[in-house]
């Protein structure tokens, strides 16, 4: 479809979508990815993203909506350049997850759910994110840094900072 | 589905195998509380207030998603169930505002009812609630969010139901919200069904909140005036210094066609009747010219002997009758008996939205096909050619859906347009404007009537194939058009047939013979007739004029008189206002319309919210209108014609037989007519005992109609019980095929118009208004 | 990169190929991947089922449900196309398993996914992984081209005459999409709500067709089956708990980490010697021995076997596998009010108990926890718990109620020791330790 349509998306990402559609028996099945993967090129769920998306899912706005505030990965807000996700769930509150999540927030001196000034971080605290056994554990986008002290934590979001 | 015997708090009940046991158990006296399930709606298992205990199962079960099998056996009723469902309303009560006291809902709250029957009253919960402000989503819904008990109600009912779609759930768990589909606004066929099925006070009508509360009505149960579905609407109605005021219409009373359906203007398009301009007392046009307002009295005075005087020197064929498809039967039938037996006339008319003629003559010895707006629920195929029920027939559209949805009845559409209803079509014919009377040459086996592509050729096998089929056609069947139409239905095995017109009563104005060359019950004027004896000497013999010939009459100097009853045809056909400047113009309406500012005399009129009688929808069902608002001032139609006859001198009792019946009943005697069904009045104008004291009683003349309009004499008893009864043009006269013009205009009403009585309706306005906003800034950006 | 770590009592099948540079399917075939497929098509659908019941296989999501009578449901007629979907959304607090394989033997999960479709007569699979996996998507997919390449995958894998194409998938961040119903309509594209059952997805499933679901371990599991044979399988495990599973040891113990040791293997000795014991000399205090959403033991209650039969006899269950051990400075209120704040941020909201219920509880258990609490709280937790349990829409409302209504049961004294005022009497000296762990 989005042949005729003046996709919002990067060639690249807009052939995938046109392929992903095809890939399971219902259209409406390539939704949920197709929402990470734009999420992940243009930074949130604007809504061009959402009714460009509605119309290659031949859903309406409102269905696409719904389907977005129901998970908790995807934003319709921006986020920092680098979204630090701390785990404070049991197993890391074990290790020390709550500490490490305060440490986040002083030293980017900023709230949960909130992004530095300069856009570079944001922070949240998450739930479970399988990194049980290698506890405390933090994801940054998608990657994971785990075994964390504040101090590591440091050296993690410094990387990130001079990248 | 073969009957099953189960169990259920001791007692054996027997019902379909897979029936739904919530449904089963209600049926035998069970009653298992619910919020989120909804008869017809899609099943939910959410709000678990029917959990049941089943013998053999780990876990309680809900009533709601359990079928009925074989040797099952259930407890509804036991310590433990109630633990659970009183545990569930603590739960609910933990956020709930509990703002009962200034709640719409409040005593009509299905959560208030349960916490009553559960006794959940003292709060375990301790935690700050989260107030949340109630937002406006269009002008006639409001939605309080922290009420909202999320059971989902409104949602399947907005999409499943209505096929709108607009509104959802959004985010998850407690912070899970009904969000309508544009963000802040709703953008959809304003019907309001989800107020109506919100079983809370989260969702509330833009017309009624914090009015009123329910018990302060009084609830009045009579049909909508609006479109030709004549749906049955409940009124809520208060008194006021000026009589009584309408404050709400809903859907209390679910024993209508209707069931739990209806549309915008059903719902909230009262208002027209509480507009400011509503005329109360009588106008006279004086010597400047200028109107003044004068007594009853000297108004009926004047009218009456102008009338006499005019008939008397210059006959009654110099005066003209207009009826209107919004009065009564009982009105249309005296004003044209009046004009007849009184004036002496047949130049009388009304505005024809369709051709009821030529459907009735078609249908002659074949009446048992015309079909009740009920069919369009139970038929298992229905062809509907032309017209767009979701806008001019929105219970039509509605029975449609619901019968395709739950019946997987088959639906073809024959349109020029890609009408709504397309959506739910197993198969749609694609036609131009002017290709009605081929597609019917097609659909009988004509190729060169179409385009014969291959899926029209497969559209009129699969027509053709159906063995129980419902017709239904709008006013793009006229004349030939329809007796072609009907001739080709009539090949099918039992199929049955519907004619769409627009207004309440169009159909009634029809059957009760406003019109130049038929007599009620479409009995030709001329032709021997029971009429003749009854109405004696005046009655002309010869076809009247219609109602452009009485305007070009008019306009030749030709009209003496007009007498305009309920109808604006100055607006409806650009009539000029010179074309009377001889003419003697009287006008009954409730306000002043462009027809009335042409008038001489000016009588305020009653609408059908205020007067009692009988309409009959366009499909020929037949329903009790009953008195719900008054309006001081204001006088019924059927009042002022039997005033103006009498004003010329007329004996009232030969034209309203009144005064028959059993006098020692006088006491509850007024019940039918004043709106609450005092069953024993009910009884008595059933048999007919009821004293009609009053020529100004509408009943008084039932009697009359039965006797004299073929087809008009249904089961008394279900009428006045407020039942829909169908009426069948039975025994139609009509010479066949004498050509004759339709005449018919149709009014091209949407959803959110309703001729010149919507012009007054505010609501209505605020809605088209707010629309037009919205595209206009869709337009900017 | 997920650390791995190895203890002399681990039976290794399904982390045999851990750290072998496996997800290349090149090693994959050199340590005898896809022979178990090979195997199967032999087999054929009955000789399949067959062999998965001798293996006394049960599903590792947490049920512990047989998995060869599991598929056994699906009916072999169906006018609908049957579906098998891999249930990789991983979400439950303490569980870190199917992220390894995924991460080292992805070949596993489809040869595995393969044989279930052989099993049921299915020609699609879908492996679902959770959002927060997106590294492993991208190992997801270069296995599956790998698998397509081989012709393992697509029209006639394997040279025979059968079709069978696997598509993989991602979720966005729900831990109730992992209950298998929620699943199905999120793959569909829909909100993660559960759907009513009967009918069940072995009957009704995916796109309304036969749906086999079952755990990534589960399927990982089963090409080894084929591997050493059922009966052999059977014999590592217990008495109706059959062969291996993955277990991770999270918490207060020296050696975290994931180890795949027989069914039965004793919950003591996994604390102590597999896992290394309690650091710094401190004592143990709890063990919650399955995830989340299983009931907390008490330290004389964990000389058992863990597997289903037994740890439910202990009056908990084995769930999924996830081990968290709670030494003497954890605050059993805040323990409770975290996992309960889980389950209130994770309930889907559709019905009445779990939705209302967990957020009830999360509110008095944090004012509670602060030094808000009066007497009546500790019973009115209780009986909300009590409440929500067997009365919500899907299980995660006995998820969140469970655990509860144990902590309160056999902690009632800590919950007390924090009335009147009080704030948290533990808080400082976890404080204490926490600095001496970091
Ligand atoms: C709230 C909830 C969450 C669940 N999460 C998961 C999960 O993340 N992964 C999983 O495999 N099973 C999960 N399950 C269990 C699944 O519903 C299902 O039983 C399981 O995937 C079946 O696979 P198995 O038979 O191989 O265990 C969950 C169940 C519930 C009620
Ligand atoms: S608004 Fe009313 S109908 Fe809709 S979900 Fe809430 S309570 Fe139910
Ligand atoms: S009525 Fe059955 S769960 Fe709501």
């Amino acid at each position: 479809m989005s042949t005729e349509m003046k996709s919002i998306f990067s060639p690249e990402l807009a052939a995938r979508f046109d392929r992903l559609v095809t890939l399971y028996p219902l259209r409406r099945s390539a939704l949920i990815p197709m929402l990470l993967y734009a999420q992940d090129e243009i930074g949130y769920l604007s809504d061009e993203v959402i009714a460009e998306i509605a119309a290659r899912i031949q859903i309406t706005e409102l269905d696409v909506r719904n389907v977005i505030s129901y998970y908790s990965l995807l934003h319709t807000k921006p986020h920092g350049k680098y979204h630090v996700q701390v785990c404070t769930n049991i197993s890391c509150m074990l290790r020390g997850g709550n500490e490490l999540f305060e440490h986040c927030k002083s030293r980017l001196g900023i709230g949960n759910k909130q992004t530095t000034p300069d856009g570079q971080f944001s922070l949240e605290e998450v739930e479970c994110i399988g990194a049980c056994s290698w506890a405390p554990a933090v994801q940054v986008n998608y990657d994971f840094h785990e075994n964390l002290t504040p101090e590591s934590m440091d050296k993690v979001l410094d990387a990130y900072r001079t990248k | 589905m073969a009957d099953v015997t189960f169990t259920v708090d001791g007692k054996k009940l027997t019902a379909p195998a897979g029936t739904l046991l919530i449904e089963a158990c209600r049926a035998a006296g069970i009653a298992i509380p619910q919020f989120c399930y909804y008869p017809g709606l899609s099943l939910q298992a959410a709000c678990r207030m029917c959990l049941v205990r089943q013998e053999k199962v780990p876990k309680l079960q809900t009533a709601c998603t359990t079928q009925v099998a074989e040797g099952q056996v259930f407890v509804t009723d036991s310590p433990e169930i109630t633990q659970a469902r009183k545990a569930t309303i603590e739960l609910l009560l933990g956020n709930h505002p509990l703002d009962c006291p200034v709640c719409d809902a409040g005593g009509e709250c299905e959560l208030q009812d349960m916490t009553f029957k559960y006794g959940a009253g003292e709060s375990l919960y301790t935690e700050a609630k989260q107030h949340r402000d109630e937002q406006q989503w269009s002008p006639v819904v409001f939605f309080d969010r922290p009420r909202c008990i999320l059971c989902y109600r409104c949602v399947r009912m907005c999409g499943e139901g209505m096929d709108v779609w607009a509104l959802g759930v959004q985010n998850r768990g407690v912070s899970s919200v009904i969000a309508p589909n544009k963000e802040d606004h709703l953008d959809c066929e304003e019907c309001g069904m989800c107020i109506d099925a919100c079983p809370v006070g989260a969702l509330t009508s833009g017309t009624y909140r914090y009015k009123t509360r329910p018990w302060e009505m009084n609830h009045v149960a009579t049909v909508c005036t609006h479109c030709g579905d004549g749906c049955k609407t409940t009124l809520g109605v208060r008194s006021v210094d000026s009589g009584a005021e309408i404050v709400r219409g809903d859907n209390r009373d679910k024993s209508g066609m209707n069931g739990d359906f209806l549309c915008i203007k059903g719902r909230y398009a009262f208002d027209f009747a509480n507009h400011k301009d509503r005329l109360t007392k009588p106008l006279l046009r004086g010597t400047d010219g200028k109107f003044q307002e004068v007594s009853w009295e000297k108004a009926l005075e004047h009218t009456g002997k102008n009338l006499q005087a005019i008939r008397d020197h210059k006959g009654g064929s110099s005066i003209g009758v207009i009826g209107s498809n919004r009065t009564t039967n009982e009105e249309n039938y005296l004003l044209q008996k009046f004009a007849r037996s009184v004036l002496g006339t047949n130049n009388i008319d009304h505005h024809r939205t369709a051709d009821y003629v030529s459907f009735v003559r078609a249908l002659q010895g074949h009446t048992d096909r015309a079909a009740s707006l009920r069919d369009a629920e139970s038929a298992p195929a229905i062809l509907l050619l032309g017209n767009d029920p979701t806008e001019q027939h929105p219970l039509l559209a509605w029975k449609v859906r619901t019968n395709v949805r739950l019946n997987k009845a088959k639906l073809f559409v024959v349109n020029h347009n890609n009408i709504k209803l397309v959506r739910q079509a197993r198969a749609t014919l694609a036609i131009s404007q002017d290709s009605y009377a081929g597609a019917i040459r097609f659909l009988g086996g004509d190729d060169s009537a179409l385009p014969a592509s291959a899926e029209a050729k497969q559209f009129r096998e699969a027509v053709r194939a159906e063995k129980n089929l419902l017709i239904v056609f709008g006013s793009e069947y006229r004349g030939e058009g329809i007796t072609a139409l009907v001739e080709f239905g009539l090949g099918l095995p039992n199929a049955k047939f519907a004619c769409l017109g627009d207004y309440a009563n169009s159909r009634g104005a029809a059957d009760m013979g406003l019109f130049p060359d038929l007599l009620p019950g479409y009995v030709p004027v001329g032709a021997a007739n029971p009429f003749a004896e009854e109405y004696g000497d005046l009655l002309p013999r010869v076809p009247g004029k219609d109602l452009v010939k009485m305007f070009d009459a008019a306009g030749r100097g030709d009209l003496a008189a007009l007498y305009v009853v309920g109808a604006n045809p100055f607006a409806r056909y650009g009539v000029e206002r010179e074309a009377l400047t001889n003419t003697f113009v009287v006008v009954q309406d409730m306000f002043l319309t462009e027809t009335a500012l042409a008038a001489d005399v000016v009588l305020p009129a009653a609408n059908l919210y205020e007067k009692a009688g009988t309409v009959t929808n366009t499909y020929g069902d037949q329903q009790l209108v009953k008195k719900a608002a008054d309006l001081a001032g204001v006088r019924s139609d059927f009042e002022l014609i039997v005033r103006i006859a009498a004003k010329m001198g007329a004996d009232p009792k030969k034209l309203v037989p009144f005064g028959q019946g059993v006098h020692a009943d006088m006491g509850q005697s007024r019940g039918a007519q004043s709106g609450e069904a005092d069953r024993h009045a009910v009884w008595l104008s059933a048999n007919n005992l009821e004293p009609k004291l009053s020529p100004f009683d509408p009943f008084a003349i039932l009697d009359e109609i039965a006797r004299l309009v073929p087809g008009y004499d249904p089961p008394r008893f279900n009428l006045m019980a407020g039942n829909d009864v169908h009426v069948h043009p039975s025994l139609v006269q009509i010479t066949p095929n004498r050509p004759r013009r339709d005449m018919v205009l149709p009014s091209d009403d949407t959803l959110f118009t309703s001729g010149t009585l919507g012009r007054y309706s505010k609501m209505l306005h605020s809605v088209l208004e707010s629309r037009e906003a919205r595209t206009s800034d869709a337009a900017a950006d | 990169m997920a650390q791995l770590v190895s203890h002399p009592d681990e039976v290794k099948l399904i982390s045999s190929r851990f750290g072998k540079g496996a997800t290349s399917i090149e090693t994959y075939l050199s340590l005898d991947g896809y022979t178990s497929a090979r195997k199967a098509i032999e087999l054929g659908a009955e000789g399949i089922i067959a062999e998965m019941k001798t293996s006394n296989l049960r599903g590792r999501g947490g049920a512990g449900f047989p998995t060869g009578m599991k598929w056994s449901f699906v009916p072999k007629q169906s006018d609908r196309p049957k579906y098998v979907l891999v249930n990789g959304d991983e979400s439950e607090p303490g569980t870190c398993k199917d992220r390894l394989i995924f991460e080292y033997d992805p070949h596993s999960v489809i040869e595995g996914v393969i044989i279930a479709g052989l099993a049921i007569g299915a020609k699609m699979g879908f492996i679902y992984l959770r959002g927060e996996y997106r590294y492993l998507l991208k190992i997801m997919e270069r296995a599956l081209d790998e698998a397509y390449a081989k012709g393992f995958l697509g029209k006639n894998i394997f040279g025979s005459t059968l079709e069978f194409n696997i598509v993989s998938h991602t979720g966005a961040g729900a831990y109730e999409v992992g209950e298998e119903s929620a699943l199905m309509e999120s793959l569909e594209g829909k909100r993660g709500v559960p759907r009513i059952r009967p009918p069940f997805p072995a009957v009704v499933g995916l796109y309304g067709g036969p749906t086999i679901i079952n755990n990534a371990e589960t399927i990982a599991t089963v090409p080894h089956i084929f591997r050493i044979g059922g009966a052999e399988y059977a014999k590592i495990g217990t008495e109706r708990n059959g062969g291996t599973r993955l277990f991770c040891l999270s918490g207060d113990v020296s050696r975290p980490g994931v180890y795949e040791l027989p069914m039965g293997y004793n919950l003591k000795k996994m604390i102590y010697e597999v896992g290394g014991g309690i650091p710094d000399g401190r004592q143990l205090k709890a063990v919650v021995p399955g995830g989340s959403s299983t009931p907390v033991l008490l330290p004389s209650e964990i000389d058992i076997g863990m597997d289903f039969d037994q740890v439910g006899k202990a009056g908990s269950m084995l769930g999924s596998g996830g081990v968290v051990v709670l030494d003497d400075t954890v605050c059993m209120v805040e323990f409770a009010l975290r996992t309960m704040k889980f389950y209130q941020h994770e309930s889907c909201g559709w019905c009445i108990p779990c939705r209302e219920g967990t957020d009830w509880l999360k509110k008095t258990l944090t004012r509670f926890h602060a030094g808000g609490g009066v007497e009546k709280d500790i019973d009115n937790i209780r009986y909300l718990a009590e409440n929500m349990m067997g009365r919500t829409f899907c299980p995660l409302g006995d998820a969140a109620a469970m655990p509860t209504i144990g902590f309160v049961k056999k902690f009632r004294k800590e919950f007390e020791d924090h009335l009147n005022g009080k704030p948290c009497p533990y808080a400082n000296l976890e404080q204490e330790t926490l600095v001496g762990a970091s």
